[in-house]
């Protein structure tokens, strides 16, 4: 039997997604376009349907909400929050932080344009400070991508998943587009896993050594082998982890790479296209960190050409072209300030592709 | 919530660890850590305390106090201490916030957790410098003295006058005890010399342990210490306790601000 489908908008799928995936606690933070998540779970609270559900708290700032974020997580339990772009900026400090103290917890940060104030339209201006490690220090973010409701309902279970796992937080980035969009989903059935929190979590010393969750070593040498250790877990998870879409892109002569509310449009403009009788295929990444290196290397190496296409002047594009490796025609099509591009604007950039990077 | 009892304990104390603390001589930073593990003894907390460890001298106090701590950003650790209590209730969280972690960069964070009532405990440790970092202006630098960031004196017409944390907390309704006290021996005449009390240290032991009480009575707690940073003020340790008797307690009288549940009383 399939699940009952429901009528949702991208920020009301991830509350429902997240409560689904066995949330505990929730700081939250107002900020458009992002605040239905948290309207959505404060209308929740207390529903008996999600008895799991224990904290609700809204915050006085971004800063407190990332703290109380950290103070939870150190408890062990399944914590997020969400916000937009000038907040996901205030929140790097405390990312930062818990990259260094090993915390599992989830983010979502629900990109609008920038820089500054920007305005509430959907950007994918965030990549950068989303997979390259916004904060101060050595250490990266999971980052998950959804491109449509259904993927907003289903990527909080990997990412707590993902965040118990390797401890560390998890970032789910969104746009404008996914989190305003209202799309039909469903939501298979699902039990959250346990994680085993008993060698770190801060519960109290009882019966054992104290734990010290801190991101601080003032002797070098230590505080190497510290990074050093968080280092060879990213390996772990470049090696395990990466996630990406991969749509007729098998006999494609023009691969377009996108992620989000961009590769949904692509996705279209790669129907369109393969009506007329042109090869086109789509790569979608899906986690943005770690990005899907090996697989982009490959199809280049199929001697396919590549057109990146963001909502910002060019963020992941240096990831492609440092993927491609050299000789392999990679463009670009940006759009910004909340502007999205057309089908027809994609498809004249696929049937006049210029090489930005050789 | 249940009422939290003494239980006097002499000897080595279980919350303190053998490690010897980095404070310079004369810091009552090392005084407090003691205060504070007698009372995680004798009120039988030590295992389900956790210290939020804040940005400033006290950061190193994981190495001391032997209870789980988790080490917070420059002036978040009410922030971080509400997160938790709120997933693990049963836990009894404090934090040993500086001057300029408490008052200045994390003013927002302390204020609202007073105000949501949040079951805390903080100490502030009052020596009107930022102390770590090697002696700039705190909010509670007082008028006229030397720091590396005010060398011709802190001017009020600048930077504002000394900003009183004790008072504005007694003001926030959700704080339901607010004590000033200090870790600062006090001189006495003599004939025979320089003589101290250790007063202050005897009444603020008493304020540490009703500052977790109220805790566990679901409070928040605040207590703030007065306290001397000679290397900083650029005096020897006596001259540093005599400057805090004639200037730092004028500008901040010793006192209780408030006490909801009344347990000074008891």
């Amino acid at each position: 039997m399939s699940a009952p489908r429901v009528y949702l908008k991208g920020n009301e799928a991830l509350a429902y997604g997240a409560l689904e995936a066995g949330l505990n606690a929730y700081f939250a933070y107002p900020i458009t376009p992002s605040s239905e998540a948290p309207e959505t779970l404060a209308k929740e609270f207390g529903n008996k349907k999600y008895p799991e559900f224990k904290i609700f708290l809204q915050s006085a700032s971004e800063l407190e909400a990332i703290y109380m974020v950290l103070g939870a997580a150190a408890g062990g339990v399944r914590v997020m929050t969400a916000t937009s772009s000038p907040g996901f900026s205030l929140k790097q400090e405390g990312l930062s932080y818990a990259a260094g103290m090993e915390l599992p917890f989830l983010v979502a940060d629900i990109c609008r344009a920038g820089p500054g104030l920007g305005n509430l339209g959907p950007e994918q201006s965030d990549y950068f400070q989303s997979t390259k490690g916004g904060g101060h220090g050595s250490y990266r973010l999971i980052v998950l991508a959804p491109d449509s409701v259904q993927e907003m309902v289903l990527f909080p279970r990997i990412a707590f998943d993902l965040a118990f796992k390797y401890r560390n937080p998890v970032l789910i980035l969104g746009d404008a587009f996914i989190g305003q969009l209202k799309e039909d989903v469903e939501f298979p059935e699902f039990t959250p896993p346990e994680y085993d929190i008993s060698s770190w979590a801060i519960t109290g010393a009882k019966g054992r050594e104290p734990h010290i969750l801190n991101s601080l070593e003032l002797d070098y040498q230590k505080h190497y082998q510290h990074i050093s250790r968080i280092y060879e877990k990213y390996k772990q998870v470049e090696a395990n982890e990466v996630r990406f879409e991969d749509y007729l892109t098998e006999d494609a002569e023009t691969v377009i790479v996108a992620f989000g509310i961009s590769a949904r449009i692509a996705k279209g403009v790669v129907n369109r296209l393969r009506g007329k009788g042109l090869k086109v295929g789509l790569f979608r990444p899906i986690t943005l960190w770690p990005f899907p290196r090996d697989a982009l290397r490959k199809l280049a190496s199929q001697g396919k050409r590549f057109l990146v296409v963001e909502l910002n002047t060019g963020q992941m594009v240096e990831d492609v072209i440092l993927s491609v490796g050299k000789g392999v025609t990679v463009d670009f099509l940006g759009k910004w300030g909340g502007v999205v591009p057309t089908e027809g604007e994609i498809e004249n950039k696929v049937r006049g592709l210029e090489v930005v990077a050789v | 919530m249940s009422e939290l009892n003494l239980k006097k304990k002499t000897g080595k104390l279980e919350s303190l660890t053998d490690m010897p603390t980095h404070y310079c001589a004369g810091c009552e930073h090392g005084t407090l850590t003691r205060l504070i593990a007698s009372a995680m003894d004798e009120l039988g907390i030590r295992e389900r305390a956790v210290m939020i460890d804040s940005v400033g001298c006290s950061v190193l106090a994981y190495n001391y106090l032997n209870c789980d701590h988790i080490v917070a950003a420059h002036g978040r650790a009410p922030a971080v201490a509400g997160g938790l209590k709120r997933v693990r209730p049963d836990l009894m969280i404090f934090t040993v916030q500086g001057d300029g972690d408490a008052v200045a960069i994390g003013l927002a964070e302390l204020i609202y957790a007073a105000k949501r009532s949040t079951p805390i405990t903080v100490f502030l440790v009052n020596n009107g410098i930022y102390g770590m970092t090697g002696g700039q202006m705190a909010p509670t630098t007082l008028e006229g003295q030397v720091t590396t960031t005010t060398p011709y004196g802190r001017d009020p017409a600048l930077t504002g006058t000394e900003l009183d944390a004790s008072k504005l907390l007694a003001g926030i309704d959700g704080a339901a005890y607010v004590r000033r006290a200090s870790l600062v021996v006090t001189e006495l005449a003599s004939q025979r010399g320089t003589v101290y009390t250790i007063k202050n240290l005897l009444d603020a032991k008493k304020w540490v342990e009703n500052a977790f009480k109220v805790q566990a009575l679901g409070g928040f707690a605040f207590v703030e210490l007065l306290s001397t940073c000679s290397v900083n003020w650029k005096m020897s340790v006596l001259e540093a306790k005599r400057f805090v008797q004639e200037h730092t307690i004028k500008k901040f009288p010793l006192g209780l601000y408030k006490d909801t549940f009344g347990v000074e009383k008891k």
